[in-house]
Parts: C-alpha cells; structure tokens; sequence
C-alpha cells in the first residue's frame, strides 16, 4: 500500500525534467477525466472546458488505494477545482492536492500543459 | 513559557487542547498529550458508528496533522505510569519523564468489571475503544462460522442497551441481563423501562431484568453464564457493560485526594488537592459524582484552560444530566429530574402502547414551571421541553398540551425558538447559548446554517440540539428579512423544483445554459446529477447526452465495485425469464469470468466487469434481446412480482404479467432517487410490495395501490392510495403519482420521505392523485406518457455509436488494462482482494 502511494509525488513546473506527451487534446472528455500510463503510474488528466483549464492528478484515491479518480466528477468548491472518488465521494482540490473534506488523505499533482493540441504532462522521472 | 502536560487522548482531553489552541494566549504554553490509545482522540459517543464505518477516518475528531499545525506534541500509544507531584515530573510506561507546570488529568474511565469467576476468559469483552469493537467483531464472526449465534450483555443501562444493538447487528441472537428490576435504572421509571423492553423485543433482543449473575462458565473460554437463583444460561459471547469506573490509578499512586469509590476529587476549578494538578471528563469527581457524559467534561475542560491561563470561570454547582438518545433505534430522552416525586410536584403522564409511546412530564403543584421528565419511542418534544426546563420558563395554561400536542385552538410548547430568552442553552455538550447563534448571524460573522456550526460549533457534537439551531437559524435569518430555502449547493441558490421548473418553462437545453443563466462556477459532484435528473425527466434524455454531468455510475453506465470493476444487471421485468436467456447469461458470465449472483431485486448481477469489458459484454446481452436494467441510475429498478394466479393456488389475479406490464412502462424513467415496485397476487404479499415506492396487491374485485414504502436503513410500509382498482385506473394513478413526485421531491428523497415532509400527508396525497383536487390529473398524465414514450435503452445507444464508447477505455494513451486489478479465489467464483 504504502509503495503504492510512494509512487506518486506532487511534481511543481519548476521541477519538470521530462514533459511527456500523452495524447490529442481532442482524446480527453470535456469536463470529465481520462487516465493515462507513464511507466508505471497511472494518472488522471481532466479538461474544465469553462476556464479551458487542465489538471492532472495520481489516478489512486488514498482512501482505498484504488485506481480510480480519473472516473470521478469533477466540479469547483468556492471556485477551487476538485474531483470527487467515484467509490466514496471523497473531494480533493486538484490545485494542490488537498482533501476538502479536512481529512488527512492527499493526492499528488502535476503540471499539465498543451501545444499544438497535444497534451504533456511534466514528471520528475 | 509554561508547560502543560494532558494525560489522556479522549473526548474530554482532546477538547482542552481544542479550546487552548484558539485561546489568544496560546503563545504562552507549551503543551504536550499522552494518549495511551494508538490512535489520536476520536468520538467515542458514535463508537458503534465503528462497524458500518469501517474506518477510523470519519471517527477521529481531529486528524493527527491538526496537532502539528496547532503546536501541539501528541504522543500516542504511551502511558503516563507515574506523577511525581514534588518535582513536577510525570514518567511514560517506558520511564522517560518529562516536566509539567500543569499537569491535566483526562484519563477517562474504564468499564467497571463486576468481581466474579471467569470474567478474563476468551469470550468476555468491554465496550469501550475501538479495539474491543474489533475483538468484539473477529469473534463473533468466528462464532457464527462454528454455528454459534448466542450473546449476552452484562447490563440494561445506556451502553449495555448499545453494545446490545452492536451484538445483535453483528447477527447475534441477543440477551441483555440487567440486574435491576428495569431497563437504564438510573434514567428510567417502570412504565418507561416496560415500554422500551417491549419495543428492543420486537427487533429480536431479549431482555431478562432482575438477574443477579455468579459467575461465568467454560473452560477454555466462555460458555454460559450461572446466576444466583441457581439458573444456567449457555451464552457464547459476553460483553460486560455494568457501568464505568473512573481510571485514578495514577493520582491514588500520587496521593491525591480521591473519593472512595473512586474518581479524583476536584474543586469548582476543576483543581485536584494539589493546585498544579486539575482533573476533567469522566475521571474527575465533583460535587461526589461522576459524570458519564460529554456535555459535563466539556465544561469542565472550559474551566479548566479558563483557570489555568488566568480567567476566573468557575463550574456550575449543579450538573445537568439531560440527554437525548437513540438506543437500538428507540428515541429515549430524559431531563431534569426523571423521577421526583412528592407533596409539591405533579407527575403527568401520557403512554400509548400501541404507538410505542411514553411521555412523562413533571411539574410544580401550581403548574408553573417544569422539573423533569422522561420520553420514550418519541423525544420530539425534547428540544422544547428541555428549554422550558432549563431556562425555568413559566408553563402554557394547559400544561398537558407539552406532552399530547395542542388539540385545537393554540400550539403546545412556546411558540417559536426566538421566543427563548438569550441566555438559554441550545447546545449543552458545548455550551452555546441562543445568543451566540443569533449573534453570529446579527454581526454579519455567518450567513448560514454550516458557517453557524462552524463557528460556535452548536450541534457539532452529539447533533441532539440540531433542529432547534436550524429553527434559530432560518428564524434570525427571516427576521433580518433573508428568504431561507433548501438550495441545491453552492452553485445553484434554488431547490431542485424551481430548477426544474426553470428550465421547463424556458426549455434549456444544457447543464452549461443552466449555469450561465441561473448559476455560478463550474458545478460539483453534488449539482450536476441533480440536473441530469431533471434534464431527464422532462425531456427524457438518456445519460449519453450530456456525459459530463452524470453521476460517476450513470456515465459508465454501471455500478462501480470496490476494485474500481463494474457490475452488470441487465433488466428482467417482473422476475420472468426463459431458460434461453439464463443461459446467455451464464455463457456470457464464464466468458468474461464474472461474479454471478441473484440479487435482491429479482435479477441476476454480474460483477467484476473491467471498463473496457462493458461494451463487449453489453453487445452479447443486448444481441440476445436483454437491455439495461438502470441499475445503477436514480431510476426505475424493479418491479418484483410473485408467481400469482397463473399457478399459485391462492392467486386472484395474473400479478406477473402485470408486473411485467408496469416494469416495461416505466422501465428508463429518471427520478430524484430510485423507484421500486411490486406487484403480489394476493394478500399474503410474497413480492413484498408494500415495502415498495409502489406495492400493487391483488384483492376482491381489483388491485390494492400501495404508494411511498421501501426497505433500506428506514423500512416503511407503503400506505393505501385507492383500492379495487382495474388495469386501467391503476396505471393512471400511477402515472399521476409518480409524475407528480418527480416534480416535486428534493433530491435524493425516496417517496416516503417526500410523503412525510408533504403537507396533509397520505390524505392530501389522495386528493391530488384520485380526486384530481389540483386539476393537473391530466396533465401529469400527458406529460408521463410523453415520458415513456420516448424510452430508448441506452447501452443499445451507447455500442451503436463509436464516439459514445471513447468512454471505455482505462488508458487515453494506451490499450493496456488495468495492471492493478488483484482478484481472489471466493468458494467457485472470485472476488476482489479486501481493503
Ligand atoms: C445487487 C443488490 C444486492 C444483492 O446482491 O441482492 C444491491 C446492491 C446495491 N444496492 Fe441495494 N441492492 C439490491 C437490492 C436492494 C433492495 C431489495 C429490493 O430492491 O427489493 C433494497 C431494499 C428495498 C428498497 O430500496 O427500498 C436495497 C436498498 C438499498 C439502499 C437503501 C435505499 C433506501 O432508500 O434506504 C441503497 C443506498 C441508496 O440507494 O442510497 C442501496 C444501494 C446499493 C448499491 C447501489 C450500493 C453502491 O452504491 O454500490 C449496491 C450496488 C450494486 C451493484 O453494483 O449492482 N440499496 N437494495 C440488489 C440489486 C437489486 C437489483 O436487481 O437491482
Ligand atoms: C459506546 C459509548 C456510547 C456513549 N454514548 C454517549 C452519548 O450518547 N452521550 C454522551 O454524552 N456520552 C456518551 N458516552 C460517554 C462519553 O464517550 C464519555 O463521557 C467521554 O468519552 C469521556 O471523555 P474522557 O476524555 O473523560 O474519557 P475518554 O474518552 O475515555 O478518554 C480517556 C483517554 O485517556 C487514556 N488514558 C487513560 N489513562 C491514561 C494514562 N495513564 N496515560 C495515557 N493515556 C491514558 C485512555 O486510553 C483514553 O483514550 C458514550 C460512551 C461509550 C463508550
Ligand atoms: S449490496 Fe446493499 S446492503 Fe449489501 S453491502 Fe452493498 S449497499 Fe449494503
Ligand atoms: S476509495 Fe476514493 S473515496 Fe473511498
């Protein structure tokens, strides 16, 4: 479990080595989630078409250590992006990682961005 | 700066660090917690909440990183073993000593263990932490798996009555054994201990009153229990619950003063005999008592931290032991004091056994003024009673309206909570008067109900004060001349029936329409399903249209398992299927290596489906002529049929085919929870359908229409809407009804519910539905048969269109499957690995 969760680490641009490209712009739902596999993570991308914003996140929920998030809804708190588990509803703000439920779980981060309509999503690995 | 040292992690020892850590001279202390449980101080009032939980998370009253963003050492799983009182130094069970300035004594209570044979043999448990609930838990499913169901629990009073409600929700047959001649002697009188005997045997936990127990028998572990009057009970389990006894082991080894059945001796200021040292919550003993509640230790740790940083709050001289509660789901509450009696006091009592109802209230001689009483099976009436009590309110002119209701002319109770004086406590567990909530909305500090608990933190503890905040809150709130409404969330400020009817009236076509025009913000998880609800159940739309807004279930078109898997229910109407189709199903379930199991609603669930598996499987289903079964939609289920007249030797009517004929008629209709229905061929009611949003039985001369029951955590019969009904009628009823409730319910509000909260009721109900009082029968009528009539099965619209299946994918740049997936071997079939 706790491997699993070691896995995944908040990445801030500054700290990008390898932007990696993920897929057309057009592959990811509207304000929804999709997930993708970079060596041995999972992790889930969302387009908030609103703001024309993305944000990507561990695809693992901490709660149960499933992967699942990129399943999720996903939906503003006071105008801070979250996505809510599909399993429990748990909420966490895709900004930084935070449980907005005031409980302890948190998920990592990383930052996403878009040339030429394709998606890179920057890792430190 | 100074040193406070806590002993003890529990509710009462968390709450004076609560208090000190937004106390303004908080800088001038440092503070540091021993907590001998392994985890950091949690609810201990909703520890049965343990088992259907599941997780300590939602227990825990703070998560460890709030003691490190507020400065606060917490050492848990470490006993203090000693104090030495002279050099100021406690020492941990591992003999490392740490000064204090002052030390704070939470150390709670244990369970009092009666001193008789056998009480330590495997069997015999406590009902305290969260670990006795597990060791409770791992055996009595151990038990169970040799065949043995029996449990016994030592004590009839409030935490007996509880752990009894845990033994018997684990599937243990249940026996309380209480010594006195009733139930919570220290509560209750004779009628009321009779009445809630009555009712905890009808769930099927028996009461045996008046027993003296001797001792526990067994060799390797327990097996029986033998008692006094020579009697021998075989039990398989214990749990011994015969009241609390405080833990002053280390102040009696410090030579405090501590009393002589037990407890440390404390002063108004919550100071034990030596100044340096205070005690609070269970262990601390005031005014010779102790106090098994939270409310008093809360005010106990007020005095405390307001002493120790130099106030000057003292503790009331009198302790309040007033309390609201639901014990194995009867509401008991009692006040004041329960049993006076005597020349200047007249008790009025009103008992309705039928109902299950007891009420006693009493009074002074002239009728003025209120001094206790006790309520069982119905403790509505607390709130405003408990305010008449405690603020000393002079009583109403007919004084036995507080109890029956007024009948006729004027209401009971006092009018309105904003009649209240302002000193009056709405919240005892933390001491928040009518004042402060009115003032936290007059200066403008809240605007609503979540701000006002936020902030004073009424109703955050025990929530027994709940409806009288919420009353508080909408009245100041409407006397400062703000509307107060049930508003979706914090994105859209209407109800759900006037979203609906905005976007009927100017036909929006979109949830982003909706949010540009009546909104704000991108919407949640909580906004979005409600609106595809509505979107759908005025025009129809299946969930594929607007993808992004339905609710995690309904955008995979499937029920997400705890592995993140799917399951799969095609629909079955009626419970009727032919052999061909059972065997599709089955050939299909080994294909794909699916879970397979009956379900609940008469049809057969196929579970561990991946997401990219859906569509495959569905085009096999759908090819042999199944469709979906909505079952994981807010949306019509079943409609579960007995055999009936076709062969069954009582039917009177054909029920199977008119199930089927109802299942098929509103089978894709979205509503504001999920709808069931049943349909039984007689009176003896094998389909259940009055446990149903709708039961349809087969009488004399027609159909019985049954409306607003399910089962679930709140089973409620449903109640007769029309009777003797023919095919026709019935189904026109129906349309009405239902067509009528989805406009109206709040979301996720079953139909009892919403029947509950609709004004007159069931009778109102029948005006509108038989009589046509509102005039829209018609109408309602029209708009259910455009409804129905546009039903499409959307999985059979999802596979013939390739962009909708871009959904089934795990990967968006890969076509791997899930490597995470861990099944195990479940007797011939499989499951996913426990959590
Ligand atoms: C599969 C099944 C249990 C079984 O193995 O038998 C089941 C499984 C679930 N039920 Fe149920 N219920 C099943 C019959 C029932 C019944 C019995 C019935 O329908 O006759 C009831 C009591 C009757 C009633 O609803 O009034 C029932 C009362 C509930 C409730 C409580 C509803 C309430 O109003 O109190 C929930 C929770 C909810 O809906 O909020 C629930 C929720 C669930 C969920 C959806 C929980 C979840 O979110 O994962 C389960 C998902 C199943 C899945 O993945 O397919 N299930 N559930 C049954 C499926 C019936 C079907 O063919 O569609
Ligand atoms: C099942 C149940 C239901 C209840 N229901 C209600 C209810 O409905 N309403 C109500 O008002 N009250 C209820 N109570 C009572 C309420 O939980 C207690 O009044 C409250 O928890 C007392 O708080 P406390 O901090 O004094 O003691 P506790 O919560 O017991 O905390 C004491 C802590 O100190 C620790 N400790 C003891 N000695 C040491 C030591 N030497 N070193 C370090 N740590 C030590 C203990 O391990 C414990 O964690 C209920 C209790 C139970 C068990
Ligand atoms: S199937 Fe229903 S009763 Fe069973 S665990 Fe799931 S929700 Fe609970
Ligand atoms: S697994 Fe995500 S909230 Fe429970």
């Amino acid at each position: 479990m706790e491997e699993l969760l070691k896995n995944y680490q908040t990445v801030q641009v500054q700290e990008v080595l390898n932007w990696v490209s993920v897929g057309n712009t057009v592959d990811f739902p509207e304000n929804g989630g999709g997930c993708i596999k970079y060596k041995s993570k999972q992790v889930a991308v969302y387009y908030f078409k609103r703001t024309d914003s993305w944000y990507a996140c561990q695809n693992l929920c901490p709660h149960k250590m499933e992967m699942v998030l990129s399943r999720g809804m996903i939906g503003d708190a006071s105008g801070i992006p979250k996505v809510a588990c599909p399993l429990h509803k748990k909420t966490f703000s895709l900004e930084d990682g935070g449980n907005l439920n005031g409980e302890e779980y948190r998920i990592a981060t990383y930052p996403v961005k878009i040339e030429d309509g394709i998606v890179y999503i920057g890792f430190a690995d | 700066m100074q040193k406070i040292i806590i002993v003890g992690n529990g509710m009462v020892g968390y709450k004076f660090c609560e208090k000190l850590a937004a106390h303004p001279s908080r800088d001038q202390f440092e503070i540091l917690v021993f907590g001998e449980e392994a985890r950091p101080a949690y609810d201990r009032v909703h520890l049965s909440d343990y088992f259907s939980l599941k997780s300590d998370q939602p227990l825990l009253l703070a998560p460890r990183a709030w003691y490190e963003e507020n400065n606060i050492q917490l050492r848990t799983s470490e006993m203090i073993s000693e104090i030495n009182s002279t050099s100021k130094l406690v020492l941990t069970h591992k003999g490392e000593a740490f000064h204090y300035d002052y030390l704070v004594l939470a150390t709670g209570s244990s369970p009092f263990i009666p001193p008789m044979e056998g009480v330590s043999k495997p069997g015999v448990f406590i009902y305290r932490t969260i670990e006795d609930l597990e060791a409770i838990e791992n055996y009595a499913l151990k038990m169970k798996a040799e065949g043995k169901f029996k449990a016994a629990v030592l004590g009839g009073g409030l935490l007996g009555l509880e752990a009894a409600n845990a033994t018997k929700e684990l599937g243990m047959e249940t026996h309380v054994i209480e010594f006195a001649p009733r139930l919570m002697p220290r509560q209750l009188d004779q009628s009321a201990s009779d009445l809630l005997k009555s009712k905890i045997e009808e769930l099927g936990i028996k009461v045996h009153l008046g027993k003296n127990s001797k001792l526990i028998t067994g060799k390797t572990s327990m097996t029986g229990i033998e008692f006094f009057n020579g009697e021998c009970h075989t039990y398989d389990m214990l749990v011994i619950s015969a009241g609390i006894r405080p833990r002053d082991e280390l102040a009696v080894k410090a030579g405090l003063v501590t009393g002589s059945r037990g407890g440390v001796e404390v002063n108004n200021k919550m100071q034990t005999s030596d100044p340096a040292i205070y005690a609070i919550g269970e262990v601390a003993l005031y005014n010779n008592g102790i106090y098994g509640l939270v409310a008093p230790g809360y005010e106990m740790a007020t005095v405390a931290l307001d002493q120790i940083t130099g106030g000057n709050k003292l503790m009331s001289p009198s302790i309040d032991m007033s309390t609201k509660l639901k014990l194995v789901g009867t509401e008991v509450a009692t006040f004041g004091d329960p049993f006076i009696e005597g020349e200047e006091v007249t008790a009025i009592r009103y008992e309705n056994k039928q109902k299950g109802i007891y009420k006693r209230i009493n009074i002074t001689k002239d009728g003025s003024r209120l001094l206790g009483g006790i309520l069982v099976g119905d403790a509505s009436d607390y709130n405003s009673l408990f305010q008449l009590y405690l603020n000393a309110i002079k009583l109403p002119e007919n004084v036995e309206d507080l109890i029956l209701g007024a009948r006729g002319g004027e209401s009971g109770s006092f009018g309105s909570a904003l009649d209240l004086p302002d000193s009056a406590q709405i919240c005892s567990c933390e001491s928040v008067s009518k004042g402060t909530i009115c003032d936290a909305l007059k200066s403008g500090a809240c605007t609503n109900l979540k701000e006002v608990i936020k902030t004073t933190k009424a109703s955050s503890c025990c929530g027994g004060c709940k409806p009288m905040v919420v009353d508080l809150v909408n009245e100041t709130l409407k006397s400062m001349g703000q509307e107060v409404k049930e508003t979706v969330c914090e994105h859209f400020h209407y109800s759900r029936q006037e979203l609906y009817d905005l976007i009927k009236m100017n036909k929006i076509a979109g949830f982003d329409e909706v949010l540009d025009k009546h909104g704000n913000g991108h919407g949640c998880e909580i906004c979005k399903p409600v609106m595809a609800s509505i979107f759908a159940s005025i025009f129809m739309e299946t969930a594929n249209r607007q993808v992004p807004i339905q609710d995690s279930n309904d955008r995979f078109l499937a029920n997400i398992q705890r592995n993140g898997t799917y399951s799969v229910v095609p629909r079955v109407p009626g419970g009727e299927i032919t052999p061909e189709k059972l065997v599709v199903l089955g050939k299909v379930a080994k294909k794909y290596d699916l879970y397979t199991k009956i379900t609940g609603g008469q049809r057969i669930d196929l579970f561990g489906a991946q997401l990219h598996e859906l569509p495959l499987i569905w085009n096999e289903l759908i090819e042999a002529g199944f469709e979906s079964g909505h079952a994981y939609g807010k949306s019509l289920r079943t409609v579960k049929s007995c055999v009936g007249s076709t062969w069954c030797r009582y039917g009177m009517h054909d029920s199977v085919s008119f199930a089927i004929r109802i299942e098929e008629r509103y089978k894709g209709l979205r509503s504001p929870h999920k709808l069931k229905g049943g349909v039984s061929g007689c009176i003896r009611e094998c389909a259940e359908a009055r446990g149903k949003d709708f039961g349809i039985i087969a009488v004399e001369g027609g159909w019985n229409l049954y409306v607003c029951g399910n089962g679930g955590a709140t089973p409620k019969h449903a109640v007769l809407l029309a009777s003797q009904l023919d095919d026709e009628t019935c189904i026109k009823y129906l349309d009405r009804f239902l067509m009528y409730y989805i406009r109206t319910a709040a979301p996720l509000m079953r139909t009892a519910p919403w029947l509950e909260k609709l004004d007159g009721g069931i009778a109102y109900l029948k005006q509108v539905v038989v009589d046509d009082s509102l005039g829209m029968g018609e109408e309602l009528e029209r708009e259910m048969e455009d409804l129905v009539s546009k039903y499409t099965c959307e999985w059979k619209e999802a596979i013939d269109n390739p962009e909708m299946m871009k959904r089934f994918k795990h990967f968006v740049n890969s076509d791997e499957s899930d490597d995470q997936l861990v099944f195990v071997p479940m007797r011939d079939q499989k499951m996913p690995k426990p959590w």
